[in-house]
């Protein structure tokens, strides 16, 4: 892999650019791999990374059904954070936010992880109580994490509103330093040529179509561009499309496929410096490197796989970002767009054993996916190296749905339902 | 020097009203009707600003929605910013204040632009992926520099004064776009009588025709729009908008039109005006006559300034009267291009030279025309290159192959100051993709058209590559007759004026399928050639990506930054499509297809947001003693959408002051809460007694006429969810109480299983939580006070039980009476009809003086409420607790036949393991130390991190009336951990000490309530 | 934004007024305590979710409160028909992709 550098920009600058290495080979399948990962999205491709790097196994594909990162990784609002409440869903994400802190040097490949801190706010006396519980809660499990009242808010955010006019003022709201922002596309494409250079095969434009099986073993897939590929073992990363891959094996998830919508204003000058989120007021706001607002919103409440949602949704976020920042009043929306986000009944993930052998699925990570990317491809990997749950995974078995040993975390996921 | 570009006659600017404008603090004339872009252009302005990443200076190229480079900062006041405003877009008034968004110090010397040149071979796309990474430590400050230098405009950093309005319309046809082929549907849907709405962009309708000689009907165009628009304004069913961008299309036709009431007029909207409005339209049938953009040609060193769109050209001449230069050069690919030249020529200045790419030239009538004008044409020759740095000087020219691929011959240098170049039109395509539908390449047209679509949504004109007047003037009457037909209406029959306008036939020679203009060094050693403006993305970038192995067009867009700036990619997008397939040897609909999202053009938040800020963001509810609570100095709490008072701290107290007052007053004498906004259903129906049964965990068989029960509600999965008194009225007649902010929840709760569940089950409900004010006296001398108020039952103990109600008069008005208690003390909740909630209040008061009888908020109850260890349903329970674990399990009925709603989930394996979280009571070593609500216990404070947690406390006070502080909390196995210890650490490091009790601190034996 | 037609109170409102209630015939099971853990939780929380044709449950929230199943696609959101609480749907899975078959 040509390593990437300030002193390698230089030289490729003096010789007119023409000599840079591909990004990623674009192979043609083997006819049998020891582990297909399906989707090619940054859990999938982080997952494949972790395999060759971490458990040695380089003798994998990845599928993907478009182009690698096209799915939720290309439209998520890039925020990053590991205060969740629960112990279990705590540590798998601040297990993420460890990895982000050194992933652009272990990929070599800047995914331009700026930890500018995160804001949960709160508008109601419960708001306070549930923050309050959730950073208690955080300290406990060396997450770093800090309760601010108006007046602190204020110093970092000079230009939010944390006075009494709003309709539900600030009162106070957690504060993750470590938290921040990452560049999304650079994630997926940081951790697909990291894969490739370990000899993982990428495969775009090839989408899976059944999932074959043998005695209640899977032994590979049924794809669109080059048929059938052989696999001992298969992992399922594909966000978005989770319940119809689980169709083709035979069982059902307890996801719900909703739009998760989001837009950007026009580039400005720098005027946000951290991220604020307020599920009250169902909105939340960050400004990236190239000067636009990244704002998102909730979830629309119906089943969708359209890539898009309603009007009002829309609607609804900008009022909530407009009540935070009346400044922003005059600043101009440039386009919005939607993902497909699998929702779980306790917003907690799964990554588990299926009903079917040698099959795993990782899914259902809803509106908290890109945080958790690195934590997620890592204790994917090491699932599919052991073939059984890893223990950070363990919790998080899609027949908790059974034992009722659920993980709500609704709350921290920090946006509406 | 002012206004050297002006002409002296011509132009639809209104020469009579002369207004001035600054930009970067000069002041420069023009007039009302010109664009701001227009008046710049006027006054000789070359240089608008400088490219984000180079720093190369920027001219004007477009005169529309598609302009790259002109985007400026208005306002004269910090309060009216805007950033980022397209000059080509802002109509120009008296006293408008703009500035260019970058350059330093100025556009016209910027440091970074003398930089640049170096630079830019350093900052190829995507290098910021490729550096900045060591040391680890220096990223956030090579951040803080890459933040600084990105943006255009700025952000006002005060609060916006304007307001913006929301209109909701229905319409049966709504045409977008009034260019020629919008306004000839727009005439026959009038003429049929449905409701219509047409919307157009500019300030005045007209499309295309704005700027064209070409006659319709014998006269000229525009005269044909004046009679047309007359004829629609006389029409009630019509609505026209001008100045107002559809900018979405939704889905089952509704659309969001962005209408600029005022923005032409001052930096802020005239009093009382809205300064934009935002109609939300929903439509049986739309029509899209939304036009197309001009691409230019992509060429070495396109972006100096004087290198503009052979349109925008016309334009400024046409409609503006303003020539943007002296000495022309033109390049085509097609015939529709030469007007630019030939009114150039009409304005009186020289064209150099047209250079047609087609080694065949242009169609006979156009050729000709350009003969007998004297000007030179170079068939099958191309520009190569712009020389020239703040504007251009000269163009290099050569001879092209007929693929246009391969430059044959040898360069001509010619000198100009101004060169315009058409690559051909790209069908304004975008609504109709924003519902999901999937454009389609067509070769003929060169360019993508609409695809198939489930919406109800007709195509015509330009936008499906219909470009020639005629054609569009036909097609648009057409249209609109298919539209009227589809929505259900009749056309207007056998008026003289039915049928089509008609126009000269003009025969054109066909386009050339051209976008990027080979140079003699390859592409990535070319000077630059610009495909992307305002992101500086160039030829070579993209081929650069894709010899990366960024192959699919929407990594290559995402890795050179193509399309993603305020233009949106409306001139870049299609010639960058083309240079990646080449790129990749492949045809531009291999690559992929460009799919676009709402906003055509960017939208302001405001007017996204309308009227709903600050009071207006969320209703807000009140009960009837609102005015009551204020005057008396309560301060609030919200409580879903409710203002509920919190505690009524009188004259110097602090807010413990006031709670230790108002809780020693309830229990020692009385007190008076204000209980309207705790949902209430109304339930009836011969099974309603049935219905509790399955909804409730406790039994409800046996509950009398006359009599309340508390009721906890679970869901499916077992888990607690809301809680109430539910009353008996009448056999079956019930009044259910519910958390104030769960009341929704549990009405639709309710309906959903009468609905889909149990239809058999013969029962209503009815939400009556606004129909009741609740007046609750409570506290040792209640009764005392209810008998002063009341007037007709005996209220005695015997008479009235603990949990009985009774319909009683109080001061005249019928109540009913709930002797149910929240507070562990003698409690009365007296209902009434909403409206005379006051009148009672205030009775109660006046009689309650005597008694000390104190009004208290929800802080007040909450605390009295945790020292009887009653729940709080939504702060004690999170959803994850069932009954059980509340050691509520005396309110879960094992006997009822029916398997009542959360019996099964609550014996899920999970719900019945040992270990559980459960709710205990909570006293602190120290008394007087009150844990802060949410800290988590542990056993051994002094434990590493990170620590195992037992639970959280879920409520927690000082309690004046038992002198200790009291909390309720879960922890780990609690029920049997009763007097054993426990610590919660604090962030100051510190740990409180606490021992496990029961949560029911005060009064176990309930006696109080019984008095 | 999504055009309803309400089929209790016959017209079409606007999709402010109502809001989904997810997927349309899952009855309770009639004797709950003799469900395993895993068939209440199947109950509970297992979905089809399908990417297409989806049988759901709507609620004119703001409106006349009434529920009733919608057939709609989730892919394009078209929505096919709706019906009331009780009815079958006309348009399914099945009917739609023979329909596509014979090129309908």
């Amino acid at each position: 892999m040509q390593k990437y550098s300030g002193f390698g920009l230089l030289k490729h600058a003096l010789s007119h650019h023409e000599n840079w290495q591909r990004v990623w080979r674009n192979p043609v399948p083997k006819k049998k791999y020891d582990v297909i990962i399906v989707g090619g999205g940054g859990h999938g491709l982080a997952t494949a990374y972790y395999l060759a790097k971490v458990h040695g196994i380089t003798n994998i594909a990845v599928l993907e059904k478009g182009y690698l990162g096209g799915g939720n990784t290309a439209r998520n609002t890039t925020i990053v954070r590991s205060n969740y409440l629960w112990d279990e869903s705590a540590k798998l994400y601040e297990h993420a936010m460890k990895l982000w802190e050194g992933l652009s040097q272990d990929l070599n490949y800047n995914v331009m992880f700026s930890q500018r801190g995160v804001l949960n706010l709160g508008h109601t006396l419960q708001d306070m109580r549930d923050i309050e519980r959730r950073v208690h809660a955080n300290r406990l499990n060396g997450i770093d994490g800090e309760v601010l009242d108006a007046q602190q808010i204020k110093e970092i955010v000079p230009m939010m509103d944390c006075s009494d006019r709003p309709r539900y003022p600030i009162m106070g709201a957690s504060w993750q330093p470590r938290g921040g922002v990452a560049r999304h596309d650079a994630v997926a494409w940081g951790y697909a040529r990291a894969a490739d250079a370990l000899g993982v095969d990428l495969i775009q434009q090839c989408e899976v179509v059944d999932i074959i099986i043998e005695d209640g073993a899977a032994t590979g897939v049924m794809t669109n561009s080059h048929g059938v590929i052989e696999a001992d073992r298969i992992g399922c990363v594909t966000a978005g499309n989770s319940s119809v891959m689980a169709k083709m094996a035979g069982f059902r998830l307890p996801l719900e496929s909703h739009p998760l919508q989001a837009l950007v204003s026009e580039p400005i000058k720098p005027i946000l410096d951290t991220v604020v989120m307020s599920n009250h007021v169902h909105g939340y706001i960050s400004q990236s490197d190239k000067g636009d607002l990244v704002i998102g919103a909730g979830i629309d409440g119906y089943n969708g796989y359209g890539q898009r949602g309603s009007y009002h949704t829309i609607e609804h976020t900008v009022q909530a970002i407009v009540e935070l920042f009346p400044v922003f009043s005059r600043v101009r929306m440039n386009r919005q767009w939607g993902g497909i986000v699998d929702t779980c009944p306790d917003a907690c993930p799964i990554i588990s054993a299926t009903p079917v052998e040698n099959l795993f699925f990782n899914c259902g990570w809803g509106t908290g996916g890109f945080k958790a990317t690195p934590g997620s491809g890592h204790v994917f990997a090491a699932t599919l190296a052991a073939g059984e749950a890893s223990e950070m995974a363990k919790p998080f078995s899609m027949f908790r749905f059974y034992d009722g040993a659920l993980i709500d975390e609704h709350g921290a996921a920090g946006v509406a339902h | 020097m002012s206004q050297q570009n002006r002409l002296k006659s011509g132009g639809r600017i209104a020469r009579n009203c002369q207004i001035n404008f600054s930009y970067n603090n000069q002041s420069y004339p023009g007039f009302v009707g010109d664009t701001l872009a227009s008046a710049m252009l006027a006054n000789g302005i070359d240089i608008v600003g400088r490219s984000f990443k180079y720093s190369r200076p920027r001219g004007i190229v477009g005169a529309g929605a598609e302009e790259p480079n002109a985007i400026m900062q208005l306002g004269a006041t910090e309060a009216t910013q805007v950033p980022n405003v397209r000059a080509t877009q802002q109509e120009l008034f008296n006293g408008l204040v703009a500035t260019s968004t970058n350059g330093w110090p100025n556009v016209d010397f910027d440091m970074m632009g003398a930089l640049g040149s170096i630079g830019a071979k350093m900052m190829p796309p995507g290098f910021y992926y490729k550096t900045f990474m060591y040391p680890k430590s220096m990223w956030s400050s090579y951040e803080k520099y890459i933040r600084k230098a990105a943006g255009l405009g700025r952000s006002p950093r005060e609060s916006d004064p304007d307001r913006y309005d929301h209109y909701n319309q229905h319409a049966d046809i709504v045409i977008v776009g009034a260019g020629p082929a919008g306004l000839s549907a727009a005439l026959v849907a009038a003429r049929s009588g449905a409701r219509v709405i047409i919307a157009d962009e500019q300030a005045e309708f007209g499309g295309s025709l704005l700027d064209s000689t070409a006659l319709i009907d014998g006269e000229p165009a525009m005269q044909w729009v004046t009679k047309v628009v007359a004829e629609l304004a006389a029409c009630p069913e019509v609505l026209m908008l001008p100045r107002a961008t559809v900018n979405g299309y939704h889905d089952h036709n509704f659309l969001t039109i962005h209408e600029r009431c005022t923005d032409h007029i001052a930096d802020r909207a005239p009093t009382n005006t809205s300064k934009q409005r935002m109609h939300r339209v929903r439509s049986r049938w739309v029509v899209l006559a939304t036009g197309s953009h001009e691409r230019p040609l992509v060429f070495a060193n396109n972006d100096v300034p004087g290198c503009m769109l052979a349109a925008a050209v016309s334009t400024y001449i046409n409609r503006y009267a303003v020539v943007p230069g002296n000495q022309l050069v033109l390049m085509t690919t097609n015939d529709n291009a030469y007007a630019a030249a030939f009114d150039w020529h009409a304005a009186g200045r020289e064209v150099v030279a047209i250079v047609d790419t087609r080694s065949g030239g242009a169609g006979v009538q156009v050729a000709d025309k350009a003969k007998s004008l004297g000007i030179r044409v170079i068939s099958g020759a191309a520009v190569v290159e712009v020389q020239g740095s703040k504007r251009v000087a000269s163009v290099s020219v050569s001879a092209l192959n007929s693929v246009g691929d391969k430059l044959t011959g040898t360069l001509e240098q010619l000198k100009c100051d101004t060169l315009a170049s058409s690559g051909g039109w790209s069908p304004a395509i975008h609504l109709s993709c924003h519902t999901g539908s999937r454009p389609v390449w067509s070769d003929q047209v060169i360019g993508f058209i609409p695809g198939k679509t489930v919406q109800k949504q007709l195509v015509v004109g330009a936008i499906n590559g219909t470009f020639d007047l005629h054609s569009c003037l036909a097609d648009g009457t057409a249209t609109g007759e298919q539209a009227v037909l589809n929505a259900g209406f009749k056309l207007a029959s056998g008026s003289a004026d039915s049928g089509a306008a008609s126009t000269e036939i003009v025969t054109e020679n066909p386009p050339m399928a051209l976008y990027h203009i080979p140079h003699p060094k390859p592409t990535s050693r070319a000077p630059k050639q610009f495909v992307d403006l305002q992101n500086d993305v160039t030829a070579a970038g993209i081929e650069m990506a894709t010899l990366e192995g960024f192959e699919s067009i929407e990594h290559v867009k995402r890795y050179t930054a193509m399309g993603f700036g305020t233009d949106q990619g409306k001139m870049g997008n299609i010639n960058g499509m083309a240079i990646a397939a080449k790129s990749m040897r492949k045809t531009i609909p291999e690559t992929g297809t460009t799919i676009f999202r709402p906003n055509y053009t960017p939208v302001t938040f405001g007017a996204i947001a309308g009227r709903h800020c600050a009071g207006l963001f969320d209703p807000m509810r009140f009960s009837a003693m609102h005015e009551w609570h204020m005057e008396n100095g309560a301060l609030f709490e919200d409580v879903g959408n409710w203002k509920r008072p919190w505690y009524f701290p009188q004259a110097g107290e602090s807010m413990q002051q006031a709670l230790e007052r108002e809780c020693l007053a309830v229990r020692e004498s009385a007190g008076v809460l204000d209980a309207s906004t705790l949902g209430k259903i109304d339930i009836q129906g011969p099974d309603a007694r049935e219905f509790l049964g399955r909804v409730y965990a406790n039994a409800w068989a046996k509950l009398a006429i006359g009599k309340c029960r508390y009721g906890l509600m679970c869901g499916e999965d077992g888990m607690v969810f809301d809680d109430g008194v539910t009353a008996c009225l009448a056999e079956n007649h019930f009044i259910m109480t519910t958390t104030t902010g769960g009341a929704a929840r549990v009405l639709e709760w309710l309906e959903i299983y009468q609905q889909t569940e149990w239809p058999e089950l013969d029962v209503y409900f009815n939400t009556v939580t606004d129909h009741f004010s609740t007046v609750t006296v409570t506290g040792p001398k209640a009764r005392k006070i209810l008998e002063a108020v009341v007037d007709d039952i005996d209220l005695s103990n015997d008479a009235f039980k603990y949990m009985d109600w009774k319909v009683a008069t109080v001061q005249g008005i019928p109540a009913r009476i709930f002797r149910i208690s929240f507070t562990g003390e003698l409690s009365f909740e007296i209902n009434v009809q909403a409206n005379y909630g006051l009148r009672i209040w205030q009775a109660v008061m006046e009689k309650g003086a005597a008694y000390n009888l104190t009004p208290y908020g929800t802080e007040t109850m909450h605390i009295l409420r945790a020292e009887k260890g009653f729940i709080i349903a939504g702060q004690d329970t999170d959803g994850s607790v069932h009954p059980y674990d509340l050691g509520m399990g005396w309110a879960v009925s094992t006997k009822k036949a029916f398997s009542f709603i959360g019996k099964r989930g609550m014996q899920r394996a999970d719900c019945v393991k040992e270990d559980r979280k459960q709710m205990v009571g909570l006293k602190t070593k120290d008394p007087l130390q009150v844990i802060p609500e949410g800290s988590q216990a542990v056993n051994d404070p002094n434990q590493p991190i990170p620590m195992t947690m037992l639970g959280h406390v879920t409520s927690s006070y000082y309690s004046a009336c038992l002198g200790h502080s009291i909390a309720m909390a879960f922890i780990r196995n609690g029920h049997n951990r009763m007097g054993e210890t426990v610590f919660y650490p604090q962030p100051d490091g510190t740990a409180i000490e606490a021992i496990i009790c029961s949560p029911i601190f005060l009064d176990p034996k309930g006696e109080r309530q019984n008095v | 934004m999504f055009y309803i037609y309400c089929p209790h109170c016959e017209e079409h409102r606007e999709e402010e007024e109502f809001h989904a209630a997810g997927e349309a015939h899952i009855p309770r099971p009639l004797d709950p305590d003799q469900c395993t853990d895993q068939e209440w939780g199947e109950y509970l929380f297992f979905r089809n979710n399908p990417r297409g044709i989806h049988h759901e449950l709507w609620v004119h929230a703001i409106g006349c409160r009434k529920f009733f199943n919608m057939t709609r696609d989730t892919q394009n959101y078209e929505i096919k028909e709706v019906y009331k609480i009780g009815q079958q749907p006309n348009i399914t899975g099945a009917s739609e992709a023979a329909a596509a078959k014979e090129g309908v």
